[in-house]
């Protein structure tokens, strides 16, 4: 079986955005995703660390934490804040929920990361933090 | 008469027509200071409509549909209209799933979404 991991760990920082999503996408490269599944990945993964650095950290300092894994030929992310927590993680999930309209979020970045990913879970606790699950399989290319 | 008048490289206004030309990967990050200096346009030259050019623009996640839905917020009150004009493949499918294209036109030029607001 193909195994590979790694590791980023982040200030919570708006800059940072770009950065995770495109770093999570090179990662990804080897599995030889098209150019669709690369964009599906890189906003997941733009949503969730959004989240973490609104939502988590309420726009304060805090780490954000990734750790990938591949597995044959799926990616599995794994994206954690010790930030606020989620009370409700049913509710936030609802497409146009938003707790921060204030702020023009649109209430879309579950309905993003469950639409582009494979699967997706939500662990969180108020006042612990929050983490973020999610599988993509890239489907091998014919030769 | 009609006038245009070149703001900057990011911003134009055509008669009471907002042009901003995204240049990046339109995230939450670039939405802040994109939103304050529209926003001002939007006061300071009595827009109407506003048509965003997404030439070269390869990215976009839901912040972007925050932002955009904000500025129709603020212009349909007045009776304008939003457009989009040069929409890659990409920021497509995020403005389908989402939902926008409800409110605001889809154009295959800046030219022509400001003849057709």
């Amino acid at each position: 079986m193909k195994k590979n991991e790694m590791m980023l760990e982040f200030d919570s920082v708006s800059e940072n955005e770009a950065f995770a999503r495109v770093a999570v996408a090179a990662f990804a490269a080897q599995l030889d995703p098209t150019l669709e599944e690369i964009a599906d990945i890189k906003t997941a993964i733009s949503e969730a660390v959004t989240n973490a650095i609104i939502h988590g950290y309420e726009n304060k300092e805090g780490k954000v934490k990734i750790h990938c894994m591949i597995e044959d030929n799926c990616l599995k992310v794994e994206i954690s804040d010790q930030g606020v927590g989620i009370a409700d993680v049913e509710k936030a999930k609802e497409p146009m929920y938003t707790t921060k309209p204030e702020w023009e979020r649109s209430g879309m970045g579950f309905t993003f990361m469950e639409t582009f990913m494979d699967h997706l879970t939500v662990e969180s606790k108020p006042d612990i933090g929050t983490k973020i699950y999610m599988d993509k399989c890239i489907a091998k290319q014919a030769v | 008469m009609k006038t245009r008048k070149k703001i900057d490289s990011f911003f134009e206004v055509d008669d009471a027509c907002l042009i901003i030309h995204i240049t990046d990967d339109l995230d939450h990050h670039n939405v802040i200071s994109l939103r304050e200096k529209a926003d001002r346009l939007i006061d300071k030259e009595r827009v109407k409509n506003i048509v965003f050019d997404f030439d070269g623009v390869s990215f976009m996640d839901s912040s972007g549909i925050g932002m955009i839905m904000g500025r129709y917020k603020k212009v349909i009150f007045t009776g304008g209209k939003v457009g989009v004009a040069s929409v890659s493949n990409n920021v497509d499918r995020i403005f389908r799933i989402s939902g926008l294209y409800k409110i605001i036109g889809k154009y295959e030029t800046v030219a022509e979404a400001v003849q057709a607001l």
